[in-house]
């Protein structure tokens, strides 16, 4: 009785989560206009989500960023971790520090902040995407920083001097000794930069052009206007990257699974 | 010829010059707004104007109201979720754990328009219930948040430590009340600072869900829209300063390496 109350309890924590969603990727299907009548079924919104230049824009747009601040994050972030894990240990901390500053600020205070800073103080203009992208590297980069301090840390130092007496140039070593050694806290990092990017709205709205929007810039728009074909591809919308995370997070899981049980066969 | 020695130090400095210009620089710009007028003179004018209108501190207690709620109501439903999955012999487990987590990777505004439109349905018309559909919707966004910490915490918990107050006469309940509550702790933390913070500054959940009643963070958006940025300034450094005391008061507790917790699975 009671292993069924707990399996009862973990159902609706899952349906809190989830009925919303899978509520409305049925209705992603259908011609309806609101939640709750029911109508036929309808492709209609997957093309208009596909075909709408401004949806398809904004799409494309979010994507680019993402991809780009992460790239820089993650170059920026990777490499301050290793200069930080070889510092001393007063240029270490200061680092470690000013990089916690990002990850507890709200981000509301970070987009503000970095709105003031170049665009009030410096005069950028919002429209060279420059302080959109230094926001965004300014959110993602700490959290790089900080998946790969860790890794670090593990590593087998000894290692690298062996590269070293082997006659290989510090930056070689680098390259194929320490490099090798931390690239899973590289990707978790840079796989982390990217979805904060994908998900940050606030950041977004101090610091974008006027012209561009991200996917949550241009939802949080769309549900104070009443455009009804828009607010049904945004159902649409919400779908295929319901499926997505989960082809991702299915493909991620299996992966460490297979790598786990290798690990378990070979010991 | 004198060559430039490579140095696995220097590689930080590109990054530490970045956290310099674009962490610490806008922090000192927002203190110099928060301080001065238009005319760049000093004045403190906006500290005390904050502190003596009764709607800026209206909203601070609001913000802190949907704040502690959501905190508690998350803390609520988290804590059994994490409990029962770490101590559940299922060995299917980690799907179930990687279906409360998966939220975290869907963008907020999607997950919270789904929320919006199942809210309406129930609740005819969403302006009857304004406080209860934040605290709702911000419980819908933070939920994982609060979920996996406690989860990390409890199933690393020392199971030795359970069996050895079960040999020495404790029940169940006064096993779980005095070795697992307490050293699940950290992971409380970890959860309460993850989902206490964005609570007070994620107007955007409020707004979608047509709650007109500002917090904190919706008072930046004012005066961001009204080019106001010496009124802005100085509720981003309140905001800072109820952030900076906050921190410091659970960064003792917490666990370190829940935090960057967002990436933990992938």
């Amino acid at each position: 009785m009671k292993k069924y109350g707990k399996a009862l309890f973990i159902i609706l924590v899952l349906v809190f989560l989830y009925a919303p969603i899978l509520i409305l990727m049925l209705y992603s299907f259908t011609n309806a206009t609101n939640i709750g009548a029911m109508r036929g079924f309808s492709m209609h919104n997957y093309v208009t989500l596909f075909t709408t230049p401004e949806l398809r824009d904004m799409i494309i747009g979010t994507i680019i960023l993402a991809l780009s601040s992460a790239v820089l994050a993650t170059i920026l972030g990777t490499l301050g971790a290793i200069g930080s894990f070889y510092s001393s240990r007063k240029a270490s901390t200061f680092i470690n520090s000013l990089n916690e500053v990002p990850v507890i600020n709200a981000d509301v205070v970070t987009g503000f902040s970095i709105c003031i800073l170049l665009v009030v103080v410096l005069g950028v203009s919002k429209d060279t995407y420059i302080p959109l992208v230094i926001g965004h590297v300014a959110l993602c980069a700490p959290f790089v920083y900080l998946s790969v301090i860790p890794k670090l840390k593990q590593m087998d130092s000894s290692i690298y001097e062996a590269a070293l007496d082997l006659g290989a140039t510090p930056a070689k070593a680098l390259q194929s000794i320490v490099i090798p050694q931390i690239s899973s806290g590289i990707v978790s990092g840079f796989a982390l930069a990217i979805t904060l990017s994908l998900d940050d709205y606030f950041i977004a709205t101090y610091t974008k052009p006027a012209t561009f929007d991200t996917i949550s810039t241009y939802v949080v728009n769309a549900t104070k206007g009443s455009q009804t074909t828009i607010k049904t591809a945004l159902w649409a919308l919400s779908t295929v990257i319901f499926l997505v995370v989960i082809v991702i997070v299915a493909a991620a899981n299996f992966r460490t699974i297979r790598m786990e049980r290798k690990a378990r066969a070979d010991a | 010829m004198h060559v430039l020695k490579f140095s696995r130090k220097s590689l930080g400095i590109p990054y530490a010059l970045f956290l310099i210009l674009f962490v610490a620089l806008p922090l000192l710009v927002l203190f110099y707004y928060a301080f001065t007028n238009g005319q760049g003179q000093f004045t403190t004018k906006n500290f005390t104007g904050f502190f003596t209108d009764p709607n800026t501190l209206g909203t601070l207690c609001y913000s802190f109201a949907i704040a502690l709620v959501t905190t508690i109501v998350c803390l609520l439903i988290a804590y059994p979720t994490a409990y029962i999955l770490a101590v559940s012999k299922l060995r299917q487990k980690h799907v179930l754990i990687l279906l409360l987590i998966m939220p975290m990777w869907i963008n907020f505004s999607l997950r919270i328009t789904a929320l919006k439109e199942i809210l309406t349905l129930i609740e005819g018309n969403l302006a009857y219930y304004p406080f209860l559909n934040a605290v709702v919707g911000m419980t819908y966004d933070f939920l994982p948040f609060m979920i996996l910490p406690i989860y990390n915490t409890i199933s690393r918990l020392d199971g030795s430590l359970i069996e050895a107050a079960k040999d020495l006469g404790a029940n169940d309940t006064s096993a779980f009340l005095k070795v697992t509550l307490p050293l699940s702790v950290p992971g409380i933390v970890s959860g309460i600072s993850m989902v206490f913070l964005p609570a007070m500054t994620n107007y955007v959940v409020l707004d979608m869900l047509y709650n007109s009643t500002y917090i904190m963070g919706s008072l930046i958006g004012s005066y961001f829209s009204a080019y106001n940025w010496h009124g802005g300034s100085m509720i981003a450094l309140i905001l800072l300063a109820i952030i900076i005391a906050f921190t410091i008061l659970t960064r003792g507790m917490e666990e370190s390496d829940n935090r960057g917790v967002g990436g933990a699975l992938l």
